[in-house]
């Protein structure tokens, strides 16, 4: 299994194959991608961090709780670092028998990751002013 | 519950790591605290706001992680554990 904080550019390919397999029919995956706006400002770039060993440890647990409820292999990984606008920062990839399984245990992971995976989001406007974000105030991305 | 003739509580250490806004508040990424023991994730948060320099402005119930494990205010924090105040997170 790769592991879930990479500095470098995220490959869905190598993600979809290090899960796929001959049983395996259905295959669901999420990106999150940076986008070039924020609360109506415009965001030239962004740096991810984390608090990275708490970071691999709730992944991990986040990703046996979804193997153990749902039938699927899941690959995720999570970008660090500086980000341009386009750039892959998240990607989810489950692979199960049939798509209901792995549609939901994709939504599961990047749902409990955003809650509580510690990583943190700088971004940095066009106007030359930078912000942590903060998803539990009103505009944010949660 | 301590009595009159109770020892002083011991002093316990705890590093406490803080990350994104939090580190900018208080000007560093860790604060290495001494304070009575037993204590308790919101104790130490106490302690931090009250003796270390810029921590006042840290919220009084930050999120918070001890070894790597997200902990409730009341949850107990041993001599020597990790203390880890987290800021609304942002990943994804």
């Amino acid at each position: 299994m790769t592991t879930f904080l990479t500095r470098h550019r995220i490959q869905l390919a190598d993600l979809t194959a290090s899960v796929s397999g001959p049983d395996r029919g259905g295959v669901a995956s999420f990106l999150g991608l940076v986008r070039n706006h924020q609360d109506g400002r415009t965001v030239e770039r962004l740096e991810y961090s984390a608090y990275e060993p708490m970071a691999e440890a709730e992944a991990e647990r986040i990703v046996a709780e979804a193997t153990q409820r749902w039938p699927v292999q899941i690959a995720l990984q999570h970008r660090l670092g500086g980000l341009g606008i386009g750039d892959i920062a998240v990607a989810v990839v489950a692979a199960g028998s049939h798509r209901a399984e792995s549609f939901d245990a994709c939504r599961y992971v990047i749902e409990e990751l955003k809650h509580r995976v510690p990583i943190w989001k700088k971004e940095f406007y066009c106007d030359g002013s930078v912000g942590w974000v903060d998803p539990t105030k009103t505009g944010g991305n949660l | 519950m301590p009595t009159g003739d109770s020892p002083p509580p011991a002093l316990i250490s705890v590093r406490v790591l803080l990350f994104a806004t939090y580190a900018d508040l208080v000007g560093r990424p860790s604060v290495d605290v001494e304070l009575p023991g037993p204590a308790t994730v919101a104790d130490v948060v106490r302690h931090l706001r009250q003796s270390v320099p810029g921590a006042s402005r840290l919220p009084e119930r930050p999120l918070a992680a001890v070894n790597q494990v997200h902990a409730q205010p009341n949850q107990p924090v041993s001599n020597g554990a990790e203390l880890a105040l987290l800021p609304p997170m942002a990943g994804g």
